[in-house]
């Protein structure tokens, strides 16, 4: 079903480009290229889906419980500086000593401002979509006043940031494939979040919780804590997602953190259907889509926004289809006998 | 000046002028919530906007049809998010999600052309004449789009209290059964609401490239029309409230600039995460479990 999604907009974006009377044939081609087509851009492509696995955790981990978190980017920021934080303090440790200590760092602070949230939903009744947007924005001034505050670098003039962490720190890129490692953290995340929610008690309650809370109330699940656990822990892995930024590409922290892949990952857990391992294809899929707009623009003369209009139009299409299940004879579950 | 009148001069400047995207965009999300439906998406409204007023005054010379031309892409673009959200099973949020890059996205490709020329811009009207001192004359140099939002925002409100059109929208967002109860037609009353809705965060969008800032550049709009969605719950869905909270909102942001103008330079971002603290505050001391916010529309998805 996404991929008829995905040949609909597809379609529709062809016609986008005849009109404007460019080849089509030509643009996927160099999509292809950009994204899928050379070592060089599988290595782009990779780089980017690694922060996007982790942020879509973050919202399909909470809806299980129906719960729609779309503060991802908070947590991922603040998850960023005080990985930066503890790498900074941990000067002189040997270099896998400092990184556990990065990634404890932050996933705890993604944990502890996405679980706020939770708590809000369990105890207040307060709806979580609305206060983790609103953390968000607090969340970003915080970072923006650590950095161009207490922890600014002043060497860095026309673009605050902290100082760099420890070389000892850096995520070494995987052997022998030149990428660094988040992809993989990313991929293992997936694979542990399928198998919490899918094959153990907790994860049964969790979706026991989405499907009916008064049920799972008179249940005796502690839905409470549910809650609080789920979102504690989408702010953990999204938490990690700006460790490994500030870890493996940025170095420092600085405003390159706040790249909206917190928003992005709503998306994708969205056009996931909340499964965590058809987070992992439609991570590369965008990551991919996204990495090959600077070769547009080189070659086609296309502003790299081009790419941008096309994942829009996948998701809206993709989006749309969702009213498609269950309405179509082909596409409902087999009944069982 | 001293530096106290400073921070006064700017903060009233701020309240006026910073604030009018937010007032249109909130505005705007307030019509489209009390007809039931949240629209993330209008954050890619406001850049779309951005750009197509900024195109259209450019094209013609006249920043008047700037502004119809932007709430005219705004409508279109805020129709799409209605009719797809009209569907059944499809979620609004995400869908919000995904026009706002849609919106980015169409706003950047089209606008490429449009970031270095200048195109002729709104003039303000000096209402600051009676005083000599020049910061206050500019502070008080209020944009007629100010105004007309100030006038939409009484209107709104006028409009939800006593207007049949009003009301409708009102029973239609608070409960779908009444509504179907008394044959009004639910999705048109919300597609209508959604696009008259995204119109208005166009024209907060022409704001920002005709009035102040008062250019086209990608990094034009700094999150406004998403923040427009958490000064909605703070304001309760009251537009004159929406009023009220985006000249807050537009103050709050300019305290830290002027602060830093008169050499307080710590705590810069602290002041702007100020009104979003407050709302937090604001949720958190009103609702209880089991109970909706007050003001809240029923139908809102967020509401459930």
């Amino acid at each position: 079903m996404p991929l008829l999604a995905i040949l609909a907009a597809t379609a529709v974006f062809c016609a986008f480009l005849l009109a404007l009377g460019r080849s089509p044939a030509s643009f996927f081609q160099l999509v292809w290229t950009g994204a899928f087509g050379s070592w060089f851009s599988w290595r782009n492509t990779l780089s980017r889906a690694a922060p996007l696995l982790l942020t879509a955790l973050c919202v399909a981990v909470p809806a299980q419980l129906g719960l729609v978190v779309i503060g991802g980017e908070g947590a991922l920021v603040l998850g960023g500086l005080s990985a930066t934080w503890a790498g900074l303090q941990m000067g002189g440790a040997p270099g896998p000593v400092i990184q556990l200590a990065m990634a404890a760092a932050g996933a705890a602070a993604g944990a502890v401002w996405l679980g706020i949230v939770g708590v809000l939903r369990a105890r207040r009744g307060i709806n979580e979509t609305v206060t983790s947007l609103v953390m968000a924005y607090i969340a970003i001034a915080l970072f923006n006043q650590l950095v161009e505050g207490p922890l600014r670098d002043p060497a860095s003039l026309n673009k605050p940031s902290t100082y760099a962490i420890p070389k000892a720190a850096v995520l070494p890129t995987l052997p022998g494939l030149d990428v660094h490692p988040g992809i993989l953290i990313g991929g293992v995340a997936c694979v542990l979040c399928w198998l919490l929610i899918a094959r153990t008690t907790t994860g049964f309650a969790a979706r026991m919780t989405g499907g009916n809370v008064r049920a799972a109330q008179l249940q005796g699940l502690p839905v409470a804590w549910l809650m609080v656990g789920a979102c504690a822990l989408g702010g953990a892995l999204a938490g990690l997602a700006g460790m490994i930024e500030v870890a493996a590409v940025h170095g420092r922290a600085n405003a390159s953190l706040v790249a909206g892949y917190g928003y992005s990952g709503i998306l994708i857990a969205f056009l996931a259907r909340q499964n965590a391992l058809a987070i992992m294809p439609m991570a590369v899929l965008l990551g991919g889509i996204g990495a090959a707009g600077g070769l547009l623009q080189r070659r086609m003369g296309l502003p790299d926004a081009a790419v941008l209009v096309l994942q829009g139009m996948i998701f809206v299409a993709i989006l749309a289809s969702e009213t498609l299940y269950g309405r179509i004879r082909w596409f409902q579950p087999r009944a069982t006998a | 000046m001293n530096s106290v009148e400073t921070v006064l001069v700017a903060m009233l400047a701020g309240a006026l002028r910073v604030s009018t995207p937010f007032l249109f965009v909130s505005l705007g999300e307030c019509l489209t919530e009390r007809a039931g439906r949240i629209n993330l998406g209008n954050e890619g409204v406001l850049v779309l906007g951005a750009m197509v007023a900024y195109a259209t005054s450019y094209l013609t010379g006249n920043p008047w049809l700037g502004v119809l031309a932007a709430a005219g892409a705004g409508a279109a673009l805020g129709g799409l998010h209605g009719l797809v959200c009209a569907l059944t099973r499809v979620n609004d949020v995400a869908m919000g999600i995904a026009i706002l890059l849609a919106g980015n996205g169409i706003a950047f490709f089209f606008g490429k052309p449009f970031v270095q020329p200048s195109a002729p811009g709104l003039p303000g009207i000096p209402f600051g004449g009676w005083s000599s001192v020049p910061q206050v004359q500019s502070a008080l140099t209020v944009s007629p789009l100010f105004l007309v939002g100030v006038a939409t925002a009484f209107g709104m409100a006028w409009m939800f209290r006593a207007a049949r059109l009003g009301l409708r929208l009102r029973i239609v967002g608070d409960s779908a059964d009444a509504a179907r109860a008394l044959g009004l037609n639910i999705n048109r009353t919300r597609l209508l609401a959604t696009m008259a809705g995204s119109g208005l965060a166009g024209v907060g969008g022409a704001f920002l490239s005709l009035v102040y800032p008062g250019s086209w550049n990608e990094s034009l709009s700094s999150g406004q029309g998403l923040m427009a969605v958490a000064l909605v719950v703070f304001a309760r869905w009251n537009p004159v409230g929406c009023l009220g909270a985006s000249m807050l909102f537009g103050a709050a942001g300019a305290l830290g600039p002027s602060l830093q103008a008169v050499g307080v330079t710590s705590y810069y971002y602290l002041f702007y995460a100020a009104p979003f603290v407050l709302t937090l505050a604001v949720l958190v001391a009103t609702v209880r479990p089991g109970r909706a916010v007050r003001g809240m529309p029923g139908e809102l998805s967020i509401a459930r």
